[in-house]
């Protein structure tokens, strides 16, 4: 019973993995990039909630809202400054313009909202849970698992079956022939960073809920997991990102509760090491052979 | 032979601007001319150069992106603490001997788990490659910020996880835990910081313009033309691997005999990411490049203490405008076509510039 437990709650901690390893795949798989600002952008939605609900007073379903529409503005005002201009670049140029994004995000956010680390209001979701024999299962773990299969299977219906879903698959191919088919890559790129914004403030949301205290430098770690769960489940590739996120929050959570608190974080690495020894391309990634 | 000779060149002027940067450094330091906060910079910047030129190697040289330099780092700086813990121990306390044999076994240290680690880093290409080294990175940080160490008459004494090692009376502790080092015997100078700067910068250019470093930069170009023509990639990628790594391990024990306490959290994520950052401004490849960077972007931020709690973002912001305007095509397009303009001998610079 002890053990289901700690794998119900580590399903409900791999789900806000997932929802933002979501984001970081979709973005990678577009735009060929590693969003290392994405982290930093969960933190400013986990603020703009907070502020939402206690400072403004707003129902918590606005206030998610209003996360999600900020940290989807932010996101494609982010692309259009700093990333656009560098569309021809090298992906290592890229890579640290997005680490000065996310200085930029964590010291606005420092400036701004002070280094002290500020409680997030954990009541906006149902207290208790539902008990099945000796074994209870909370709201938040259930609403959070649920949040992230409906997320992952909108998404799925929306890269599989929609014409826009179709423009962004064909852009992950190949930009130059997207672009003679008539597809605005340009627009694609802004939807695609609009999206996994989107999908960051929910996870700020469920993450703050889940870990009430935020601060500034709070989306640092949950960006290097996400990036870590993106990887593991084959980066770029939906379902891939959602079978990575659950099992890096199953594994984190066991290995917290049987095998050490503190080394945690080396195990959950370690097996992202063995895994990718054994499937090179993460889990459910496909492994593209260079043609000579 | 021309080509051989622009080599040089580039080493020699590497080499010149290392030795003169020290000179008038040192000269400034002796006259008090330095603040006292520039003059706690010298050391640090020294390490920085020595990391982000190991980190050169493997990133610019061989082409393999390392996001865990910075463990490197750790393993050197932690290395090199208990081994000056064992020799003060043992009564051995002349500063130079203790630093030298301290970077020597960070080194050494560094580099050898380096190699352990490259046979399975380099089995994987591209992004994966680079999350394993991120999360070796982050495994060797997180195991060293759980040992307490402590050395007594007995010898070493360590433990994981909790604090409770038995030591004699005479025994010091090393390092406990989450609080790092501690007691460390500050032995670093600006000038042992110039001297390894100087050996990596040699070590590095022989070896770019050896064989190895040819058949290194053939890989990194086409892994399998190189193949083709017999070179075995994976040999090649490994040394520089481990010369990255040991470089690394060296630039810590330099680090850590500098302070004297610190913690393994010192050497997370955010410093390989600060060190590769040094890289790409300086250019993949190219060490003057690097040394230049590495030096601005440490001053950077003393310089625009001026701007109070506005500092980071500044530094923020310059980065990025930094990286646009050296990446984008269009703006390069058109800052060539201004210096042909003024003197038309800009364009053999642009192209022996390595962007």
């Amino acid at each position: 019973m002890q053990f289901l437990s700690y794998l119900i709650s580590g399903l409900g901690l791999g789900s806000v993995y997932a929802i933002m390893a979501l984001g970081y795949s979709m973005v990678y798989g577009i735009a060929k990039m590693l969003n290392f600002a994405h982290g930093d952008i969960i933190m400013v939605g986990a603020y703009v909630a907070f502020f939402a609900i206690s400072g403004a007073g707003m129902p918590p379903a606005v206030a998610i809202l209003l996360s999600v529409l900020v940290c989807t503005v932010l996101g494609v005002v982010i692309e259009r400054l700093a990333y656009k201009p560098l569309r021809e670049a090298s992906s290592l140029a890229v890579l640290i313009t997005a680490i000065g994004v996310s200085y930029f995000l964590e010291n606005g956010a420092l400036i701004l909202w002070g280094a002290d680390s500020k409680f997030f209001p954990s009541n906006i979701f149902p207290q208790g849970g539902i008990t099945l024999g000796s074994l209870t299962i909370s709201w938040l773990t259930i609403i959070t698992i649920a949040a992230c299969c409906i997320i992952m299977i909108l998404l799925m219906l929306f890269v599989g079956r929609t014409n826009t879903g179709r423009a962004m698959r064909a852009c992950s191919e190949d930009k130059g022939a997207a672009t003679l088919m008539g597809i605005n890559v340009n627009m694609i790129i802004s939807l695609t960073f609009a999206i996994g914004s989107g999908l960051a403030a929910i996870a700020a949301v469920l993450l703050g809920a889940t870990y009430p205290s935020i601060s500034p430098t709070m989306g640092a770690m949950p960006g290097i997991k996400a990036f870590t769960a993106a990887v593991l489940g084959g980066i770029g590739s939906i379902p891939g990102a959602f079978v990575g996120g659950l099992l890096l929050g199953v594994i984190e959570n066991l290995s917290k509760a049987y095998i050490s608190q503190q080394l945690s974080d080396a195990i959950v690495f370690g097996v992202l090491i063995v895994i990718l020894l054994i499937k090179p391309a993460g889990l459910l990634g496909r492994k593209v052979s260079e043609k000579v | 032979m021309k080509d051989l000779l622009k080599r040089n060149k580039n080493a020699a002027v590497s080499y010149s601007i290392v030795i003169v940067l020290f000179i008038v450094l040192s000269i400034m330091s002796g006259a008090g001319l330095l603040g006292r906060k520039y003059t706690a910079l010298l050391v640090p910047v020294c390490c920085y150069i020595v990391a982000a030129i190991g980190l050169n190697m493997n990133v610019g040289i061989s082409g393999e992106l390392n996001l865990g330099q910075a463990g490197f780092m750790s393993l050197g700086a932690f290395t090199a603490v208990i081994v000056a813990g064992a020799l003060n121990f043992h009564g051995v306390t002349a500063p130079a001997l203790v630093m030298l044999i301290c970077i020597v076994c960070g080194t050494v240290v560094a580099g050898f788990l380096g190699w352990l680690m490259s046979i399975p880093v380099l089995k994987l290409e591209g992004d994966y490659l680079a999350i394993v080294t991120l999360a070796f990175g982050q495994i060797i940080v997180n195991i060293i910020n759980n040992i307490y160490l402590g050395i007594d008459e007995n010898g070493l004494h360590f433990s994981f996880v909790n604090n409770t090692i038995q030591m004699q009376e005479d025994g010091n502790l090393l390092i406990s835990g989450p609080m790092g080092a501690t007691g460390v015997n500050t032995v670093s100078t600006f000038t042992a910081g110039f001297i390894l700067v100087m050996i990596s910068l040699i070590i590095v250019y022989h070896l770019m313009n050896s064989r190895n470093g040819r058949a290194i930069m053939a890989c990194r170009d086409n892994r399998i033309a190189a193949s083709t023509v017999g070179i075995n990639a994976v040999a090649e990628k490994t040394l520089a691997f481990v010369v990255s790594a040991a470089l690394g391990g060296a630039a810590g024990a330099l680090y850590g005999m500098n302070y004297s306490s610190f913690a393994a959290t010192k050497f997370d994520f955010n410093l390989s990411i600060l060190i590769l950052v040094y890289v790409v401004l300086g250019g993949l490849g190219n060490m003057t490049g690097t040394i230049i960077a590495t030096t601005l972007l440490v001053v950077l931020p003393e310089v625009l203490r001026f701007l109070s709690i506005y500092r980071m973002l500044i530094y923020a912001i310059v980065l990025i405008v930094i990286m646009i305007v050296t990446n984008n095509q269009a703006i390069r397009l058109r800052l060539k076509n201004l210096r042909m303009k003024n003197g038309g001998r800009g364009k053999g610079k642009e192209v022996s510039g390595n962007g």
